[in-house]
């Protein structure tokens, strides 16, 4: 009998969220607390002629002045938490503070610290930046061309190149009955946690730095140290509980700042970042440009699919290389294809860093091969869940990469749950307004390439009384990543969750867990965590079989006790259990490393075989309402079904499906990133519109547990997955409803009412 | 500038207050009363996630300047219920998951009060349109709308 697992328990953290009780990074205050500010870019690509900091300096209150020619490590390679290097291909840099040129508009020139966040922002006024504007690079297509200025160090800006060569896409184009072509666009989009980077950091007596700071990834006090030329051991990061983070709190924000400004005023030092400072400048989803080819047969088959794919990897290549792998690796989709070609790009230019965002190159690539689904559905006259059905991916097929996929895979159910979920489509009431149904299918991996060797450590240690501490330095975003652990604790230990303290996020005493990204903190750090519960779980049966004379596989665990499963009359308390086993000499703590499948880097940039260790799959099935005069869109329904693989906890894997469903309408629909000669137009939430409650409707969840995932009691990752798939449901649905196909997104009604005049101009 | 001394009811305790005319009610909360549940999240109005209610009424704490409320009652997040007993919406945002990051949870629940005390028994409809100033980016809003119709459907409300 299950004590926690598959219930709906409240998360841990939630508890004091509701009260406004919990201290979030900029709810941290430390005595004699200076503030930072970060002078910035006004020009996306110049070269700095000249930066005169003395009469800042010298304002009364002013405690630091800081610039590149200060920082002993400005540059650093860019890692992605890998410890040996995996080629050039991956690799770009971190660049602290610009030097000499500035590659984006925002770029960091300067930092200072002061008495007031008034005085540091009146010192930044003071210093001054003579530019010479250098020719912008703006277009990633145009910027891959030979003779175009050279953004990056690298000598071109294409930064990275991958392949897939599977099959003869040549031969199996010819055999096609059907082919379809298409070019697709997806936009920036912006993370928008309502949390704006910040943090806090102090030099202790013995001159470590502790950072107190919102970061998806604590190991970053490496590379921290690095930029400081101190030991590892002297940078400590201790994580807060994040106020969103969706990739945006990946890479580094504002640590690398407060440890220079820490370390030279030696005086606490608090940054917080504006809004718009937030909204200008740090990372944002990629933007892709795709070229997609797909061949069928009159049944329905699908024998090719080639593709060119585009990504603006920005001013620092940052994470953009792994996310175009990641895209390069989805570009077929969750369906068997034998023949696949894709080339993949990822080019520098001088605009905002483009990095991780929740998917992680998956959606892009999503939008691209299922909007081609739905064009062969309409050209050969197959239903779109039919045409999907013959094509998705089963167990022993293999994906792009040649990789046999060995695993049960429950694509095909979730998308005809889905789709059946949202029943017949109604008759508009309205001839003005037209009601179209629109199906997207998707996959997402979870947890990190299998050839950075990736692992996750844990600690559980058992009080006296019963109660229990767990330690493990995993960032919780809000998705439960910590809060899990405990129910996995209690259900092995038979604790009660209330008597469980969760300690997280410190650099320097919880075991390294590794990054909450890539979803893969349940599967990771969920399997680190019952690795040790079960190591004490065995040690608390043990001993209970010598005081109740049970044979130990005749015990089971229950809430507070142990007892025989044959004889339930004999059962030791918790307490008596654990007093025993502290008197008797037994360790009440257990530290335990889970790792994952571990891969060759790959040799070339042709990418073949396993790099995930799994993937997530699921459907999204959609109702749209398009008003014909005005393109007005209106979604009064959105069905998602996902394989979770198990539902640790049905109401917080409901509320990511429901949350990355939504932000993946924002994308699709509301949100319009403008950017001019590599300057943001949109940065505030009045002009980036992220989706409110009267946007959207109830977004229906139905979860799938096939019990094949990797994670703890066969559970998947859901974190990123419900991001991808949403949007080509949308616009599927919109060309059912209408017939205009949008292929760049977001749809806007702008877009489709001038899709729907151009039909008429055709005289569709 | 020139300072001004004034009163604020915050959560049921007077505070007497030497302010100057340009402080903003969110910083004052935040910083000298230490209430942090009140968040940052945009500055200029256009998030929700610094909402108190003025007297009742659902404002938005980095538009007001703290001179301007002089006098008046102010309900942060940390005063919708005490410590040894939630108010119903607390608890009922826990019930329902309807808190994830938690970053916007206190302007929500407290303009989600604001509704019930204007209106104990909103539609769905009318619960979006009074939720349509406070942002969320983690629930996709599903699980929060329920929390409150929740609340509403419960007896005393």
């Amino acid at each position: 009998m299950s004590i926690t697992i598959g219930k709906g328990i409240p998360k841990v953290d939630a508890q004091h969220k509701v009260r406004g009780d919990t201290i979030y990074a900029d709810d941290y205050t430390v005595p004699g607390m200076l503030y930072g500010k970060v002078l910035r870019s006004r020009y996306p690509a110049a070269r700095i002629l000249a930066l005169r900091t003395a009469r800042a300096e010298h304002l009364e209150g002013v405690h630091a002045v800081i610039t590149a020619k200060d920082i002993p490590h400005n540059e650093l390679t860019a890692r992605f938490g890998q410890s040996t290097s995996v080629g050039v291909q991956f690799e770009g840099i971190y660049r602290v503070m610009a030097d000499q040129e500035v590659r984006y508009f925002g770029e960091p020139i300067a930092l200072v610290a002061a008495e007031t966040p008034e005085l540091a922002e009146q010192a930044c006024q003071m210093i001054e930046v003579e530019y010479q504007p250098l020719e912008g690079i703006f277009d990633p297509v145009r910027a891959m061309a030979p003779g175009v200025r050279q953004v990056a160090e690298k000598p071109q800006n294409i930064a990275s190149h991958f392949k897939i060569r599977k099959g003869n896409v040549e031969e199996a184009f010819a055999s096609a009955d059907v082919v379809v072509e298409g070019a697709y666009q997806v936009p920036y989009q912006d993370h928008a946690y309502l949390e704006p980077e910040s943090g806090v950091a102090w030099v202790d007596e013995d001159g470590t730095i502790n950072i107190r700071v919102s970061s998806q990834v604590i190991e970053h006090f490496r590379e921290v140290a690095e930029v400081l030329d101190l030991p590892h051991s002297r940078v400590r990061y201790l994580g807060t509980w994040i106020g969103g983070g969706f990739g945006g709190k990946e890479d580094i924000t504002v640590e690398s700042f407060l440890a220079l400004l820490a370390w030279k005023t030696r005086r606490p030092v608090k940054l917080t970042y504006t809004r718009a400072e937030s909204l200008l400048t740090h990372s944002k989803r990629h933007p892709f440009f795709m070229e997609y080819k797909t061949g069928a047969k009159k049944d329905g088959q699908i024998v090719a699919v080639q593709a060119r794919l585009i990504s603006d990897a920005g001013s620092y290549s940052a994470l953009s290389p792994w996310v175009l792998l990641y895209a390069t690796v989805n570009a077929a989709g969750p369906y068997h294809v034998d023949n696949v070609w894709v080339d993949s790009y990822a080019v520098m230019t001088n605009t905002p860093i483009t990095s991780a965002f929740r998917g992680f190159g998956a959606p892009q690539v999503n939008f691209a091969y299922e909007s081609q689904m739905d064009e062969i559905s309409h050209r050969l006259g197959i239903d779109p869940l039919e045409l999907r059905r013959r094509n998705f991916l089963r167990q022993g097929d293999s994906l792009d990469t040649g990789w046999v996929y060995d695993r049960p895979v429950a694509i095909s159910e979730a998308a005809e749950v889905a789709w059946q979920a949202l029943g017949p489509k109604p008759t508009s009431p309205n001839p003005q307004v037209a009601i179209g149904h629109g199906l997207g299918a998707g996959m997402c991996s979870y947890g990190r390439l299998t050839f950075l060797h990736d692992t996750s450590r844990s600690y559980i240690k058992l009080e006296l009384d019963g109660s229990a501490i767990i330690r493990c330095g995993v960032p919780d975003l809000g998705g439960g990543q910590g809060h899990i652990l405990c129910q996995i604790a209690a259900e092995e230990l038979g604790l009660a969750i209330e008597r469980i303290k969760l300690y997280i996020t410190d650099s320097q005493l919880t075991p390294l867990a590794g990054t909450t990204t890539a979803t893969r903190q349940l599967y990771m750090s969920g399997n680190a965590t019952l690795k040790a519960a079960r190591i004490l779980r065995g040690r608390m049966l043990e001993k209970a079989s010598g005081m109740l004379s049970v044979p130990v596989e005749d015990l089971e665990v229950q809430a507070g006790k142990v007892l025989s499963k044959s004889q339930p009359e004999k059962s030791v308390g918790l307490v008596p259990l654990v007093n025993r086993m502290s008197t008797e000499g037994e360790e009440l703590f257990v530290e335990s490393q889970f790792n994952a499948p571990f891969t060759s880097i790959p040799a070339s940039e042709v990418i073949e075989g396993q790099i995930h260790p799994d993937y997530t799959f699921g459907a999204y099935a959609v109702e749209v309402e398009v008003n014909r005069e005005t393109g007005a869109l209106r979604v009064p329904r959105i069905v998602a079904c996902f394989d979770v693989g198990k539902a640790l906890n049905p109401v917080i894997v409901e509320g990511q499906i429901e949350g990355g469903g939504i932000q993946g309408f924002g994308y699709a629909l509301t949100e319009d990133m403008k950017i001019e000669k590599g300057v943001i137009q949109t940065p505030s939430f009045a002009e980036y519109l992220i989706p409110t409650a009267v946007d959207v409707p109830d977004l229906e969840t139905i979860l799938l547990e096939s019990g094949t995932g990797l994670g703890p009691y066969g559970a998947k990752g859901i974190g990123e997955p419900p991001m991808v798939s949403i949007a080509p449901a949308l616009t599927n649905a919109i060309y059912d409803a209408v017939g205009v196909r949008v292929t760049s997104l977001p749809a806007t009604p702008e877009k489709i009412l001038m899709g729907m005049l151009a039909q008429e101009e055709g005289g569709g | 500038m020139k300072k001004r001394t004034i009163t604020l009811i915050v959560n049921g305790e007077t505070f007497e207050l030497t302010v100057v005319p340009n402080e903003l009610l969110l910083n004052v909360l935040r910083d000298r009363l230490h209430l942090t549940g009140t968040k940052y999240g945009c500055g200029v109005g256009e998030c929700g996630s610094c909402t108190v209610l003025l007297n009742g009424k659902a404002t938005l704490a980095c538009m007001t300047l703290v001179v301007s409320v002089d006098g008046k009652e102010i309900t942060t997040v940390e005063g919708l219920g005490r410590y040894d007993a939630l108010h119903p919406l607390q608890q009922a945002f826990l019930d329902h998951s309807a808190v994830q990051c938690g970053f916007c949870t206190p302007g929500v629940l407290v303009t989600a009060k604001a509704l019930l005390d204007e209106n104990p028994h909103p539609s769905e409809e009318e619960i979006r349109q009074y939720l349509r100033g406070n942002l969320c980016r983690c629930t996709g809003y599903t699980s929060i709308v329920r929390a409150i119709e929740a609340v509403s459907k419960e007896a005393g409300f």
